[in-house]
C-alpha cells in the first residue's frame, strides 16, 4: 500500500516494537496525512494501543522509524518533548490529574511547558470549555464529574497545547453508551475544525462516519487499509472480514 | 394481629410505608437500635475492666510498696513542675527535626526513583543509605554520632555540643524510614499519571514536582504523622548523650529522691503531646479512607 499523500504529516515506516519474545508492532508503515482521520480498528491486543503510545514517544520502538514533518522523531536519543508538545493524546482512562481543578488541568502545560502566562492561559481554556459545553464545571475536581465529562476535559486539555496531531487511544471504551455519545460529538468537531487526527476505536459505526481512512490492525501488523465505504461493505482480506463478521455478529456495528 | 412481627403481606406493607412513631426512616431507627446497643455494651465492658484492674491490682502481695515508690502524690506534685523546662528541650528539638527529617527524607526517596544513568551515583548512595541507616537501632546511632562527632573538633562550640549531633542522628534515622514512607507514596500514584503528564510535554522533574510528588504528599499524611508521633517520644534517646531533657531530667530526681514518681511525671508530660497528635493521625487516615474508598464497610 502505498502513501496516499506526497508529503506525509506523519509517517511510521517499518515500525517494530515487542514486549519480550512478542512482537507488538510487526513492521507497521502507515502514512497520515494533514488534515487526516485515520481509525484504527482491530481486536484487542492487536498494537492500536501500542501504536498511539509509540508515536507518542511514550514507548521506544526497537526498529524503524516515526517522522513528523519529516523529522525522525523515534530516533534514539532525540528529545520527546519537543515532540509531545505538538502531539496531543487522550487516553482511554482519562488520566487526568485529580488533585487539581479542571482548569488547572487544562492550563498546567501551556503554562509550564509554553510559559503562557497565566491569564491568557485560562482564558484559552475557558474558550475551550465553552465550545465543549463545560463551562460551568472550570472549578470542579475529575472526582466530581461524569466520565463523558472527564473525557472531554481531557481532550481539551490536550487541544489546550493547540497539537498539530491529536490521537485518540479508545476514548470512549470506558463510558456507558449514554455518554458515549457527547464524546464522539467533541471528536466530530475537531475534525469540523481540521485536526489530523488518529484514532483506536472499537465503535464501528462511528469509523465509518468520522474517517478518511480505516486501518485494520491483526497481530502486529496493518493488514489492510482503505476508504471507510470500502473496508466494511468490501474488504479485501479474509482477516479483515472474519473480524468485522464478529462485529457484526456482537452488534456493534 | 397477634404475633410481634407483622407476617402477613398487608402488615408488612403498613409497616414499610407508614412513618414510625420517631418520624425515622426504618434504616435509621434500625442504626439508633444498633447504636445504643453498642454504646452499651461497650460501656458495661470498659467499667468492667476498669473494676478489675482497680480491684485485683491492689490486691497484690506488693501493692503498697510499689505505689508508694511509683504513685506517690507529694514527689509527683514536686517532680512536675522540675520536668515543664527540660521537655521544652525535647519539644525543641522535636519541633526543629520534624521538618528537617520530611525535607531531607523526600530528597532521598526521589534520589531512589531517579532513572537517569548520570544520576546512578546518587541512586546507589540513597539506597545505601536507606538500607545501612534502618539496619542498626536509633539509639545505637545517638551513640556513635553524639560520642564521635564532637571529637572531631579540637574547640568547643555550639556544633560540639551533643545535642545538636543527637538531633543530626534522629534527622538522619528518621529520614531513612520516612524516605521509604515517601517511595511508597510516589510509587503508588499510577503510572497513567505520568503518562498523561509526558504527553503533555511535561519533563520528567516537571512531572515529578506537579503531578506525583502533590499526589503522593497526599496519600502518605496519615503514616508520616505516625513516624512524628514515634519521633516525639524516641526525642528522649538523645539524653543518653548528655542533654538534659524530660527523661534524664527525671532520672536526676528518681536519684534524689529515691522514688520512681518522676518517671510517671515524664511519662504524662509525653503522653500530653503525644495522644493529641495520635488523634490527629487518626483523623487523618479517617478522612483519607472516606475520601478514596466511598462507603466504609463494618
Amino acid at each position: 500500500m502505498s502513501a496516499i499523500h506526497p508529503v506525509a504529516k506523519l509517517r511510521l515506516d517499518r515500525v517494530r516494537k515487542s514486549f519480550g519474545d512478542r512482537v507488538v508492532l510487526d513492521d507497521v508503515t502507515l502514512d497520515v496525512g494533514a488534515h487526516e482521520v485515520v481509525c484504527l480498528i482491530g481486536a484487542s491486543g492487536s498494537g492500536k494501543s501500542t501504536m498511539l503510545r509509540c508515536i507518542n514517544l511514550l514507548e521506544p520502538i526497537d526498529d524503524g522509524s516515526i517522522w513528523l514533518d519529516g523529522v525522525d522523531i523515534a530516533e534514539p536519543g532525540h528529545d520527546p518533548d519537543p515532540v509531545r508538545r505538538r502531539v496531543g493524546m487522550v487516553f482511554q482512562s482519562y488520566n487526568l490529574f485529580p488533585h487539581m481543578s479542571v482548569l488547572r488541568n487544562i492550563t498546567l502545560a501551556p503554562t509550564k511547558v509554553l510559559r503562557r502566562p497565566r491569564a491568557e492561559a485560562e482564558q484559552t481554556a475557558h474558550e475551550l470549555l465553552q465550545r465543549f459545553g463545560l463551562d460551568d464545571k472550570a472549578g470542579a475536581f475529575p472526582d466530581q464529574l461524569s466520565g463523558g465529562q472527564q473525557q472531554r476535559v481531557a481532550i481539551v486539555r490536550a487541544l489546550a497545547m493547540q497539537p498539530e496531531i491529536m490521537l485518540l487511544d479508545e476514548v470512549t471504551a470506558a463510558l456507558d453508551p449514554v455518554l458515549v455519545g457527547e464524546v464522539l460529538n467533541v471528536i466530530r468537531d475537531m475534525r469540523g475544525l481540521g485536526m489530523t487526527m488518529v484514532l483506536a476505536t472499537h465503535e464501528m459505526g462511528f469509523a465509518r462516519e468520522i474517517s478518511d481512512r480505516v486501518c485494520f490492525l491483526h497481530q502486529g501488523r496493518v493488514v489492510e487499509q482503505g476508504p471507510p465505504e470500502q473496508m466494511f461493505s468490501a474488504p479485501e482480506r479474509p482477516e479483515t472480514h472474519d473480524f468485522l463478521a464478529r462485529v457484526i455478529a456482537s452488534g456493534r456495528l | 394481629m397477634t404475633g410481634s412481627t407483622p407476617i402477613t403481606s398487608d402488615g408488612a406493607d403498613a409497616r414499610a410505608s407508614a412513618p414510625s412513631r420517631s418520624g425515622l426512616s426504618r434504616r435509621a431507627e434500625y442504626d439508633l437500635r444498633q447504636r445504643r446497643r453498642s454504646t452499651l455494651v461497650a460501656s458495661v465492658s470498659t467499667v468492667l475492666v476498669v473494676a478489675a484492674i482497680i480491684l485485683f491490682v491492689p490486691m497484690m502481695p506488693g501493692w503498697d510498696r510499689v505505689r508508694a515508690s511509683f504513685f506517690d502524690w507529694d514527689t509527683f506534685t514536686d517532680s512536675l513542675p522540675k520536668l515543664w523546662k527540660p521537655f521544652w528541650l525535647n519539644i525543641r528539638i522535636f519541633l526543629i527535626c520534624a521538618p528537617c527529617i520530611v525535607v531531607v527524607g523526600m530528597l532521598v526517596a526521589i534520589a531512589r526513583g531517579v532513572r537517569s544513568p548520570a544520576l546512578f551515583p546518587l541512586r546507589l548512595f540513597a539506597t545505601v543509605f536507606t538500607d545501612v541507616v534502618r539496619g542498626v537501632p536509633v539509639i545505637l546511632w545517638i551513640t556513635l554520632i553524639g560520642f564521635g562527632v564532637p571529637g572531631l573538633f579540637s574547640e568547643r562550640a555550639w556544633y560540639t555540643k551533643p545535642v545538636v549531633w543527637g538531633g543530626f542522628a534522629l534527622v538522619m534515622c528518621y529520614s531513612a524510614y520516612v524516605a521509604e514512607v515517601f517511595r511508597a507514596g510516589i510509587e503508588g500514584v499510577h503510572e497513567s499519571q505520568r503518562a498523561a503528564s509526558r504527553s503533555l510535554g511535561l519533563s520528567s522533574s516537571q512531572t515529578m514536582r506537579t503531578v506525583v510528588l502533590p499526589q503522593a504528599v497526599r496519600r502518605v499524611v496519615p503514616p508520616l504523622m505516625n513516624d512524628m508521633v514515634s519521633l516525639q517520644k524516641d526525642v528522649a534517646l538523645v539524653s543518653i548523650i548528655g542533654p538534659v531533657e524530660a527523661l534524664r531530667r527525671a532520672g536526676i530526681l528518681v536519684s534524689q529522691s529515691f522514688n520512681f514518681t518522676p518517671y510517671v511525671a515524664a511519662a504524662v508530660l509525653f503522653l500530653l503531646v503525644s495522644i493529641p497528635l495520635t488523634r490527629l493521625t487518626d483523623h487523618l487516615m479517617a478522612r483519607e479512607r472516606r475520601r478514596t474508598s466511598g462507603t466504609a464497610v463494618s
